[in-house]
């Protein structure tokens, strides 16, 4: 049975290389197309073209732009990312802080949450169309209607300004202890849990309500086994496949689409860092974030993908 | 009843009495809040400064792509930050005055080409290193070189020679500049030992606080330099710079005293802001304005009449009302207001006229939309501040097409290279010189009017020489005069710098040279 799984497994990650490879192209064009370039703005508004020209020298922009691309992409698969143009900092030491930050934030947003959405879609099935199944669809789907941002600026008025319970501002720092970063990151992961939470709660409601649909779910029923027994072991294990995909999506948007909560709790994750150095055409630390994020992107898909052949046994040995 | 309530602010500061007790009782006999708040950081400013504790900013201005390197400065966080790390030759205080730092005096030749700096003795860099005038020479060459990519490099260029000897440091410049020393206060200019030529962003100063955290674009962190040798400076144990660019993150911080200042308080919360108790809200007038810039070599703008006509089109009342909600000043069309020195008070204040305007328009001969663009990058409002122009303007029988450019690449693609466009000036040149030569001179970089006048260079290196004060604040007077009715810019306000202040926080001053005491907040103030 491993076989077929290793060989889509080997096959995947061909194609996720392969596909990186592409993002970095794209995301190296993007940047070039974008008006001004690095040394304009690293001197700004007050730039003098003798500085501006004498810092082009020195960041070596003055060679052509496949050129520099194929020196990035050298350096890359060799495992060193370079310098930031706009700062000179090691880019490895820069990311290394703030994708530390990012998957403590997505990781305790995803504990939170997806327990949390498979438990209530567990429940909503249970009471399906009746009180707590509305209740609990209607406040998911309210939360993730409102705008990431307004959920957080109210939560930062009454849970922060007025009550004073967490702080607005969520920087971490090595000399915390854990509770003290719980204690910084609790609004964002509240706010992220919000977002990402009706998502994969209706997913798991509807894959479920899916298989209940089935013969076997009504022999299970009529073998007199309690409901929650039916959809633990008959309807669960057929419905994790659109479940996981799901899952997996929301936590690649947790690791690389929070920059809206970064900004708002000045959380100092991969989002802010992206886009700061976006703004700076920095090159270089644009396309080594976006490699990660891709990365991110492209495993957890695979991962999702594996997850739905290993439950599925007529995927798992195909004729 | 007064007395009283002085005298019991004297206790609060004193620490007799508990802040809260003592706005209870305030309140009590009908002071307001925010009266009695103010009270107390006067009462708290005449007992001194008092040692200790963390002081914590957050600020607006700051990107996780900042360096340590003064040559680089260029946010707000940065040039905050070194004025806590580093120090400069001198300082412009906030009346105007050159105050002198690690320099202790200074010295101009009769024509005032030369000038000797003598250097403090007995200054030392956080590396323990003695400052020596080797020391601000080298710095000074950093910023000066072919190869510099300083942004002090425009202040430099009139540089003709520079040397060291024993303790004193010397400028020889290429055409007299009675301002010299005003131009030495750059914050670029931060002495470094060896004027950081290995190592230009190891944030090794002299200043009252040593870097202990650098995190660009989340915080900066300082531990108070034990050596510094003024001690009306650097009284808290710890500063700290939290970096938040986003205006509800920096109100909703302040609120919840996680941090004791915020800067760029947004006019339309101010007045709110005012109201919640504990929090003063400290707004200055200053040098900074917002303009319109027409350039006066392309058509249809090459026309004086069209110039005069939209200068006359736009309402600077109504601007300052509300884009600015009344934290600014109108402009008058030139790029100098009070808040330099040598400034002529009697120059006509040009007010909305739609005859005029509509008088020049017709003499112009133009006809058809006149293009503006703008962008939120521009300034603050720069988007409804082009809307109401248009409006004004259409009164006044002139159609206004507004364009709105994406902030992204805005000052490399539009500012300076689009023939009418809104922008800003900061107001961190603290003389007229220093605006003039930096924007309205024709071989100026950012002559960003295309002003090409020889008359009004000549004038300029006039007064850039001249030591009689009465002469100069005349040859000032004309040039603003002809920047105001035959250039190429529509001054319609000045912006105020808006910050708020924790009332735990004594010591704070406002300083027209720019926000957050012009970046001195951390180390001048202290926790009270």
């Amino acid at each position: 049975m491993g076989h077929p799984i290793l060989n889509l497994v080997a096959q995947r990650i061909a194609l996720g290389l392969l596909l990186l490879f592409l993002a970095s192209g794209l995301i190296f064009i993007g940047t070039q197309i974008l008006p001004g370039d690095v040394a304009q703005s690293i001197l700004g508004q007050s730039a003098t073209p003798e500085a501006v020209a004498n810092l082009r020298k020195e960041l070596g922009l003055n060679d052509p732009a496949y050129v520099r691309y194929f020196k990035w992409l050298a350096g890359v698969l060799q495992g060193d990312l370079g310098t930031a143009l706009s700062n000179g900092k090691s880019i490895a030491e820069g990311i290394s802080s703030r994708l530390q930050n990012t998957l403590f934030l997505a990781s305790w947003a995803a504990a939170l949450s997806v327990p949390l959405a498979v438990v209530l879609g567990l429940l909503a099935v249970q009471y399906r169309n009746r009180w707590p199944d509305k209740l609990i669809s209607g406040v998911s789907l309210a939360s993730i209607s409102l705008p990431e941002f307004f959920i957080g600026y109210l939560l930062i008025y009454f849970v922060s300004v007025q009550l004073g319970w967490f702080p607005s501002v969520a920087i971490l720092n090595e000399t915390m202890t854990l509770g003290e970063k719980l204690n910084a990151i609790a609004l964002p992961v509240v706010v992220l849990t919000m977002v990402v939470l009706a998502h994969m709660m209706r997913m798991t409601r509807a894959a479920i309500l899916n298989v209940m649909q089935s013969a076997y779910i009504e022999t299970a029923e009529l073998k007199g086994l309690n409901p929650f027994t039916v959809i633990r072991k008959h309807a669960f294990p057929n419905a994790i496949a659109p479940i996981v995909n799901v899952v997996m999506i929301n936590l690649a948007y947790l690791v690389v689409g929070v920059v809206i909560v970064e900004v708002i709790f000045v959380y100092p994750g991969m989002g802010q860092y992206l886009v700061d150095h976006v703004s700076k055409r920095d090159v270089p630390v644009v396309q080594a974030c976006a490699l990660i994020f891709a990365s991110v992107y492209i495993s957890l898909n695979i991962i999702a993908d594996i997850v739905s052949i290993v439950a599925n046994p007529r995927l798992r040995h195909p004729k | 009843m007064t007395q009283h309530i002085n005298y019991l602010a004297k206790l609060a500061a004193q620490g007799k009495l508990g802040r809260r007790e003592f706005l209870g009782k305030a309140a009590a006999v009908g002071v307001s809040t925010a009266a009695a708040g103010s009270l107390l950081s006067s009462a708290a400013m005449a007992e001194g400064p008092k040692k200790g504790g963390k002081l914590i900013a957050g600020l607006g201005g700051g990107e996780s792509t900042n360096s340590l390197d003064p040559a680089t400065f260029l946010t707000q966080v940065s040039h905050d930050f070194g004025k806590c790390w580093g120090e400069t030759l001198v300082e412009v205080s906030r009346i105007g005055e050159i105050n002198f730092r690690l320099a202790e005096s200074i010295e101009p030749s009769a024509d005032a080409k030369t000038w000797h700096f003598t250097i403090r003795k007995g200054v030392e860099f956080h590396n323990g290193k003695t400052v020596t005038a080797q020391d601000v020479l080298k710095t000074m060459q950093r910023h000066s070189g072919e190869d510099t990519k300083s942004g002090a490099l425009g202040v430099m260029r009139n540089i003709e020679s520079m040397k060291a000897d024993g303790d004193v440091f010397s400028v020889t410049l290429k055409t007299a500049n009675a301002d010299l020393p005003y131009l030495m206060s750059d914050y670029h200019l931060i002495i470094q030992p060896d004027g950081g030529m290995d190592a230009p962003d190891a944030g090794i100063g002299t200043g009252p606080y040593k870097v202990t955290v650098n995190e660009p674009g989340v915080r900066h962190v300082g531990e108070r330099n034990p050596n510094y040798w003024d001690p009306s400076r650097g009284h808290a144990d710890q500063v700290e710079i939290v970096v938040l660019n986003d205006a509800t993150a920096r109100t909703a911080a302040l609120q919840g005293g996680q941090v004791h200042m915020i800067n760029r308080v947004e006019p339309k919360v101010a007045d709110l802001l005012e109201r919640v108790p504990g929090i003063q809200v400290r707004s200055v007038s200053g040098r900074g304005h917002y303009v319109f810039l027409m350039h006066c070599n392309t058509a249809p703008f090459d026309n004086n009449d069209l110039r005069l006509a939209l200068k006359y089109a736009i309402d600077r009342e109504e601007m300052v009302d509300k884009i600015l909600r009344g934290y600014g000043s109108v402009g008058n069309d030139m790029p100098i207001n009070g808040g330099y020195p040598l400034f002529s008070e009697d120059i006509e204040q040009r007010t909305f006229d739609p005859d005029k305007a509509k008088f020049h328009y017709k003499k112009s001969g133009h006809d058809g939309p006149v293009l503006l663009r703008t962008a939120g990058t521009a300034f603050a409002g720069a988007v409804d501040a082009a809307q109401l122009f248009q409006q004004s303007a259409a009164k006044c029988g002139i159609t206004l097409d507004v364009k709105r450019e994406p902030d992204d690449g805005y000052w490399t693609e539009v500012w300076n290279k689009q023939p009418f466009s809104a922008s800003y000036w900061g107001g961190s040149r603290p003389v007229q010189d220093q605006m003039y030569s930096t924007a309205y001179l024709s071989t100026a970089d950012w002559n960003d009017t295309r002003f090409f006048r020889p008359d009004f260079d000549k004038l300029l290196i006039e007064a850039r020489g001249e030591l009689d004060q009465a002469k100069r604040i005349a040859l000032y007077r004309e040039m603003g005069v002809m920047v105001r009715d035959e250039g190429g810019v529509i001054v319609p306000m000045f912006n105020d710098f808006i910050a708020a202040v924790s009332d735990k926080v004594a010591g704070y001053e406002d300083d027209p040279s720019g926000e957050m005491m012009n970046g001195f907040a951390l180390a001048k103030t202290w926790l009270a």
